[in-house]
Order: structure tokens, then C-alpha cells, then sequence
């Protein structure tokens, strides 16, 4: 699809006409982020009601490893850095810098997920696997649901960079490097929530 | 290797279920045949399996829609036999079929046929209506649609491979819980849901998207006809409440299939969460199904009344006021809960001030009719139908938004009658008319009136024989959901409703008949002007059926509705408008990516039902390997070169300067 299929390439949407394919692609992409935000309400709802649900085993203030939580934040949030540095190599259509920008970001991304994966794998040997009381389902739910949405994001990255190599920066291409750079920031934003509402209050409880 | 599928899963003891499968799979099986015969695959497949043509997609939805309701209405046939014969006996259903059969049969009515009839008018028209060429997102919109494919799919294989769930259309825990319902059931239930749900969220972002930035020239947010607004809030609230419903289920998965505790009774779970997160998404979804539908009737009314929508500010703000409102009453679903009198009051306040703006509407109809040359149409008849069953049924709603009267009458049959009220009146009467009313449009010939009338009147006299028992019922204490049941007061009137279903069934026998003589019968039938009701909005300045790219050349508007405008300037000037300057244009080109895609997410709601994890492994593979073939494509559209628009569109221009010049 692009803006010609709808007759007006060159319209300025001050005019009324139908917007340009890229104001759509990156609203359309804006919304569907907002509903993803949605699902993560839900399941910040359920923790929140279930927080305190510990069946008689560990909460999180006994299970919590604030260096680790803390180390995962900060890959995270560089990661966000060198996130724009991908986008803006890719708006003045530096391949090079491009590629060491979104490796860079892929890298971070995965350390987080190991990170994580280690958090899960010693939680789940101490006996407090998800299966131990309705607190530690929705935290490795909550928590999870993260997780996934970065592994997912790493696939795209992947993705985009092969893109980008056998492609170029055609225009639907930078459309796509947008979308994901607003997908892998809102992930950020999640993440400063989970790190607020699990962790930090998890450790005061 | 395969999981827990073995041949037991076929319910070969169970003749009901084998022989009703045995007749689909025998349907499907000639159907196949005779278009395979007749050579009509390549047809099939190049013009509507792989088309991101919103009008096309629409038209799926629709005919989807129309033989799920098929389905769900023998359902619901089995269901008032059952309960006309099962005084002091058994019955002809054993409650483990019967239980199957009225969860089935909500199910498949909520998610399969409302929710696909609605999105496809709402695709079909929604484009036409802005004057603008597509959705924003074509291709999308059809993974969309096959994504819905692939629920009912799998809802319908739970006929014949394994059962369905056993728990209402609703799966409350704890009886959906592995303890309670071991069986793959509630997995039916859950992968087509979410399967299907992801395509509706789609759906969701693609409308929201299209309303907000794809409009043609001078169409402000004042300019919409009412359909937009009423889809824009429709879609609005799909967005907001369809990741609630797949985050509940997903927590419902992980209880049954890796031992979390959510909802369940030990460790911790909390089983009303499951209530209330169910109904945060279960009660906008109300809306939005009915919201679409008054926007039907806004169409239908004002322009069988041959005058512009009666307040049609004041309906904005009752829409937008109903979409807000929509997420603050979730609790009356369950007033039983023990949430406190203080809880119950504000949710039950909440509830009746949303009979406000809807009063609005109401009001706003009767004033758009008042005055006007009213024309007893079949879309209007279906409209008024709607006004005058969707008021009572509206007024037993504020009636049970009394948390002591709910206390009585919660999960009686007087509940039953009051939603079917609503939304067989609201809902699919608005479907009906939407369905007759933009049938033209789509196919360029009419339904045929005489016998839609009949049908409408079956339906109407059928519907009030077949619910207004039920309300009876519940006053004398009858729950719902009952397999057999011993009072002798309750079976007369378990007999009337039964009576109502068959007036139905007449009806339902008509609107079949219809469609077969208006296409047998379609030359006599054929509007060559492509605007057959003498219409108010776009989407009847443009050929019936719309050429692929719907307008040659934008609609400029300047006002409200805009068609309406264009049609009194000509007929003021003494002349048609002029002809335009024609140029190419680029339409999307058709893919199967959605198609492909839903192949392979049936693969993956399958085997995860079955727990078949290797093949779920290749599912996910493929839907990637989807959407990187997706991705490499070069050319995303084909150009229609300015001569053939040009040809296209004379034609329609002919024939509709001259219906103007008649009019005159």
C-alpha cells in the first residue's frame, strides 16, 4: 500500500485529504502499541490483586536479586540508546553505522533476556517456580509476557537487518525500522513499569 | 507424537453430533466438487481467497457470518426442544451434549456471527462512506479476516474431533479448570477465541487507523455520516478491550496447561478475578456489537425518511458518551459476588445512566422520521422492528441494574430474555438491515422485498413468542441452562417459546429463499444507477458494485451528507457534474499472506488443543517464514491505467446522470 493507492502522494494532511503511508503506518503502529499496553494493564492487574497470594512460600522481597534486576535495566535501557542511533544511521542511510547500531541493540537485548532467563531458572530450582502460589504465577506471567515481547523484538531486529542488507533503505523498509524502533522503546516503557510496580514495590512489601 | 489425539477423540457413539458433521463435511465436500468441476478455482482463488479488497473481505465476512448463524441457530432449536420435551424425562440431549450445545451456541452467536457480520459491513462500507479507495492497512485486513476463518474452523472441527466446552459461552473458573473439565473442550474454546481474537484486534487498529487518517478531501470528524462515528467507537473499544480477553484467556491457559494459579481454588488463586477481567472486556464488547448497528439504523432511517439525521451532534456525543461509559458497568454481570452495597450501588447507577444516551438516540430516530416521507422499505421495517423491541428490551436491562431485583433475577431466564432482547433486537435486526440495505451496493441488483418483508415479520412475531415467555419464566424462578426440569407451571410456557422458534425457523427459511430468487431473478432486480434508494452518503456516488478502486477520482466534500449535496447541486444546475480529468491508479495488489497465515495458525491452535507440541513448533515456523516472504516483496501494488479508469467510470456516469435527469 502506499499513499498513491489512495490518490494523494503529495497532499499535505492539513488539507483533508487521506495522510501520507508513512503518518499512517506509524498511527496504525501507535495504536496497535497502545492495545499491547492494554494487555500488559491486565496483567498488571492480576498481580496486583494476586501480590500478595504467597500460599505460605517466598514473596519477592525473599527472592528478589535487586543487582541482577538492576543490571537488566540498564541493558535495557542503553539498548533504547543505541535503538535511535540505528534509527537515525538509517535516516541518513549510513549502512554501516546502521548495522553496529541495531547489533549493538540485539546484543543488549540478549543479555537482558539471559539475565532473565537465569532470574526464572534460579527462582524455579528454589522451589519457587510458578506453580508455587497465585503471587509467583502472575509475577513469572507479568514478567514473562516481557520477556516474550523481547524475544519477538530480537527476531524483528534480525529480521530488519537482513532487510536492510539485501533491500537497502527503500521507503517501506525505513517504515518498518520506525515501527520497530516504537515497539522496542515501548517495551522500555513497560519495563520501567515492571521494574516499579514487581521489583521496587515487591522489595518494600 | 500425537499428542493426546487418538481415534477415540471421534465421538462415533454419539449419532447427533456424527450425523449433523457427516451432512457439513458431505456440504463442504460438494461444494468443493462442483467448483473444482465447473473450474471455478482459479476464479475462487485469484478474485477472493487471496484479495485485500476491503469490499471483497466485507462480502467473506458476511456470507461467514450467515452460515454461522445457520449453525448456531439449529443450536438453538435443539436447545427450546429440548427443553418443550424434557418435562419429568431426559430429553433427547444427555446434559453432557446439551451443555455442549448452549455453549456452542453463544459462542459461535457472539464471536462468529455478530462480531463477522458487523466487521464485514463495517469493512465493506466503511471506505465508500469516507470516499476513500482502501482500508489503511489491505493486507492486513485480510489476515484479519482469515484469522476469524481459522476460529470457526476450529470451533466447528470440535463437532467432530473431540468436544466442545461444557461451561457456557463464558468458561468461569473454577469449572474450566483442568480439575473440573479435563477434556479438550475448554481448549476449543480458548485457541479459537484467541486465534480469532488477534484477527478482530487487527481489525481494531486497521478501522481506527483508516477513520482517523484516511478521509477523502473536506470530510472533517463533523462531516462523517453516522456509521463512521458509530464504527470509529466501535473500533475504539475493540482496541481497548480485546487485549484484556486475550491476556484473561492466556492466564486461563497457563492454570490448564502448566499448573499456574490463577483462578483456581488452592494457592493463592482468585477466581473472581477471572469475573472481573472477563467482563472488563465482556461488557464493551456488548457495545461493541450494538454500537455499529445504530449506526445502521442512523443510515436506514434517514434515508428512507428522505431527510438529513434528526440532532446528529447530540448522536456523536451519545456514541462517544456510550463508548466511555461502556468500561464503567462491567460489574453488574455479577452483583452476587458480594462486592458491598456501596460496589453495587455505583455499578448499578453507572448502568442506568448509559439508558441515557441511548434514550438520545431513540429520540433522535422517532424526530428523524417525524415529518419525513417515510418509505416502509425492508431495511426500515427492520429498523423500526429494532425501536420498538430494543426499548423494552433496554427497559428490562435498567430493571436488573437494580442490585436487589439482580439478587432475584440473576441467571434466571429472565437474563436470558433480556440479552436476547437487546441483541436480536439490536444487533442482528441492524444487521438484517444493513444487510438488505447496502445488499444492492455490493452485487448491483436488490433482495427481493416481498419476501424480505415476510421474513421480517416472521422474525418479529417469532421473536416475541419465543422471549417473551422467558421473561415469564424467570419471575417464576426458572435458571437458565436447564436439561430437564420438573415444574409443572413452567411447561406451557416452555412450549410457546418453543412455538416462537419455529416462527423463526419460517423466517430464517424466507431470508435463504430470498437470496436464492433475487439471484435468480437479478436482472429484474438490477439498479444500473448504483444509488437505488435515492442515498445521502458516498457510498452511493460510486458504481454498483464499486470498480477496485471505489472512486475514479476523489469526492470532494463540503458538507454533510455529502452525496445528498452533490445530488441537489446537479439537479439545481440542470446538469450532471462534469467529467473529471482521469488518472492511473494504484491499487494493492491481492496476497495470499492471509490465507497462508491462517493455514498455519490453524496448525498452531490444533496441536496445541491436542498438545501436539512439535506440530505447534512447525506452525510458528511457517507464520514466520509468512511474514518474511511477506516482507521481500517487491511490488506491493498494480497500476489501473487512466483509460480503463476512464471506461469504468463513464459508464456508471451515464447511467446515473440520466436517473438524476428523471429525477428532476
Amino acid at each position: 500500500m502506499t499513499a498513491v493507492a489512495h490518490g494523494h502522494a503529495d497532499r499535505a494532511p492539513s488539507d483533508g485529504g487521506p495522510a501520507s503511508t508513512r503518518i499512517v503506518v506509524g498511527y496504525g503502529f501507535w495504536i496497535f502499541l497502545l492495545s499491547d499496553i492494554v494487555m500488559f494493564s491486565a496483567f498488571f492487574a492480576a498481580f496486583a490483586v494476586l501480590s500478595g497470594n504467597t500460599a505460605g512460600g517466598p514473596s519477592g522481597r525473599q527472592l528478589f536479586d535487586m543487582n541482577e534486576v538492576a543490571a537488566e535495566t540498564i541493558c535495557l535501557l542503553v539498548s533504547s540508546f543505541t535503538c535511535g542511533l540505528a534509527s537515525l544511521a538509517a535516516a541518513a542511510r549510513y549502512r554501516f553505522k546502521f548495522y553496529a547500531a541495531m547489533a549493538v541493540t540485539g546484543l543488549l537485548g540478549a543479555v537482558f533476556l539471559g539475565l532473565e532467563l537465569h532470574e526464572f531458572i534460579g527462582l524455579v530450582a528454589r522451589g519457587a517456580g510458578p506453580q508455587r502460589s497465585a503471587f509467583l504465577s502472575s509475577f513469572f506471567t507479568v514478567v514473562g509476557c516481557h520477556g516474550l515481547h523481547v524475544t519477538v523484538g530480537l527476531l524483528w531486529l534480525g529480521t530488519m537487518m537482513a532487510q536492510v542488507w539485501a533491500k537497502g533503505f527503500r521507503a517501506d523498509i525505513l517504515r518498518r525500522i520506525m515501527c520497530f524502533s516504537l515497539f522496542w522503546h515501548a517495551l522500555d516503557i513497560i519495563w520501567v513499569a515492571l521494574f516499579t510496580v514487581v521489583y521496587l514495590m515487591g522489595m518494600v512489601q | 507424537m500425537f499428542g493426546k489425539l487418538s481415534l477415540a477423540a471421534i465421538p462415533l457413539d454419539q449419532p447427533i453430533p456424527m450425523i449433523a458433521s457427516l451432512v457439513v463435511v458431505l456440504t463442504i465436500l460438494g461444494l468443493l466438487g462442483w467448483i473444482a468441476a465447473k473450474g471455478h478455482v482459479p476464479y475462487l482463488w485469484q478474485e477472493w481467497i487471496t484479495s485485500v479488497d476491503h469490499k471483497r473481505i466485507g462480502v467473506m465476512y458476511i456470507l461467514l457470518a450467515l452460515v454461522m448463524l445457520l449453525r448456531g441457530f439449529s443450536d438453538a432449536i435443539m436447545m427450546r426442544s429440548q427443553q418443550a420435551l424434557a418435562f419429568h424425562s431426559a430429553g433427547y440431549l444427555p446434559p453432557e451434549h446439551y451443555d455442549q450445545v448452549f455453549s456452542a451456541h453463544g459462542t459461535i452467536m457472539i464471536f462468529f456471527v455478530a462480531m463477522p457480520f458487523l466487521i464485514g459491513l463495517m469493512n465493506f462500507v466503511l471506505p465508500l462512506q469516507l470516499g476513500v479507495r482502501d482500508v489503511a492497512f489491505p493486507t492486513l485486513n485480510s489476515v484479519s479476516f482469515w484469522l476469524t476463518a481459522t476460529g470457526v474452523l476450529l470451533v466447528n472441527l470440535s463437532l467432530v474431533i473431540g468436544e466442545f466446552a461444557r461451561t457456557g459461552w463464558l468458561p468461569y473458573p473454577p469449572l474450566s479448570e483442568l480439575q473440573y473439565s479435563p477434556g479438550v473442550g475448554v481448549d476449543y474454546y480458548i485457541w479459537a477465541l484467541q486465534i480469532a481474537g488477534v484477527g478482530s484486534l487487527l481489525t481494531g487498529v486497521n478501522f481506527v487507523t483508516t477513520i482517523l487518517k484516511l478521509r477523502a478531501p473536506g470530510m472533517s470528524y463533523l462531516r462523517m455520516p453516522m456509521f463512521c462515528w458509530t464504527s470509529l467507537a466501535s473500533s475504539l473499544l475493540i482496541v481497548a478491550a480485546f487485549p484484556i480477553l486475550t491476556a484473561t484467556l492466556a492466564m486461563l491457559t497457563l492454570d490448564r496447561y502448566l499448573g499456574f494459579h490463577f483462578f483456581t481454588n488452592e494457592a493463592g488463586g482468585n477466581m473472581m478475578m477471572f469475573m472481573n477481567l472477563i467482563w472488563a472486556w465482556g461488557h464493551p464488547e456488548v457495545y461493541i456489537l450494538v454500537l455499529p448497528a445504530f449506526g445502521i439504523y442512523s443510515e436506514v432511517i434517514s434515508t428512507f425518511s428522505g431527510k438529513p439525521l434528526f440532532g446528529y451532534r447530540s448522536m456523536v456525543m451519545a456514541t462517544m458518551a456510550i463508548c466511555i461509559l461502556s468500561f464503567m458497568v462491567w460489574l453488574h454481570h455479577f452483583f452476587t459476588m458480594g462486592a458491598g452495597a456501596d460496589v453495587n450501588a455505583v455499578f448499578g447507577i453507572a448502568t442506568m445512566i448509559i439508558a441515557v444516551p441511548t434514550g438520545v438516540k431513540v429520540f433522535n430516530w422517532l424526530f428523524t422520521m417525524y415529518g419525513g416521507s417515510v418509505r416502509f422499505t425492508t431495511p426500515m421495517l427492520w429498523s423500526l422492528g429494532f425501536m420498538v423491541t430494543f426499548v423494552i428490551g433496554g427497559m428490562t436491562g435498567v430493571l436488573m441494574a437494580v442490585p436487589p431485583a439482580d439478587f432475584v433475577l440473576h441467571n434466571s431466564l429472565f437474563l436470558v430474555a433480556h440479552f436476547h432482547n437487546v441483541i436480536i433486537g439490536g444487533v442482528l435486526f441492524g444487521a438484517f438491515a444493513g444487510y438488505t440495505y447496502w445488499f444492492p451496493k455490493a452485487f448491483g441488483f436488490r433482495l427481493h422485498e416481498g419476501l424480505g418483508k415476510a421474513a421480517f415479520w416472521c422474525w418479529l412475531v417469532g421473536f416475541y413468542v419465543a422471549f417473551m415467555p422467558l421473561y415469564v419464566l424467570g419471575f417464576m424462578g426458572m435458571t437458565r441452562r436447564m436439561q430437564h426440569y420438573d415444574v409443572p407451571e413452567w411447561r406451557p410456557w416452555l412450549l410457546i417459546a418453543a412455538a416462537g422458534a419455529v416462527i423463526i425457523t419460517v423466517g430464517v427459511v424466507l431470508q435463504v429463499v430470498q437470496l436464492v430468487v433475487s439471484i435468480r431473478n437479478r436482472e429484474a432486480l438490477r439498479d444500473e444507477t448504483g444509488d437505488p434508494w435515492d442515498g445521502r452518503s458516498l457510498e452511493w456516488s460510486t458504481a454498483s458494485p464499486p470498480p477496485a478502486f471505489n472512486f475514479a477520482v476523489l469526492p470532494n466534500v463540503e458538507g454533510e451528507d455529502a452525496y445528498w449535496r452533490m445530488k441537489s447541486k446537479a439537479r439545481e444546475e440542470g446538469a450532471a457534474l462534469a467529467e473529471p480529468d482521469y488518472e492511473a491508479i494504484e491499487v494493492p495488489r491481492n496476497s495470499p499472506t492471509g490465507f497462508v497465515c491462517a493455514f498455519f495458525a490453524t496448525i498452531i491452535g490444533f496441536s496445541l488443543i491436542w498438545h501436539i507440541w512439535w506440530f505447534a513448533a512447525v506452525g510458528f515456523l511457517g507464520a514466520y517464514a509468512t511474514f518474511v516472504v511477506f516482507a521481500w516483496r517487491d511490488h506491493g501494488e498494480d497500476v489501473i491505467a487512466a483509460d480503463e479508469v476512464a471506461r469504468i467510470d463513464r459508464a456508471n456516469r451515464t447511467a446515473r446522470a440520466e436517473a438524476l435527469a428523471g429525477l428532476s
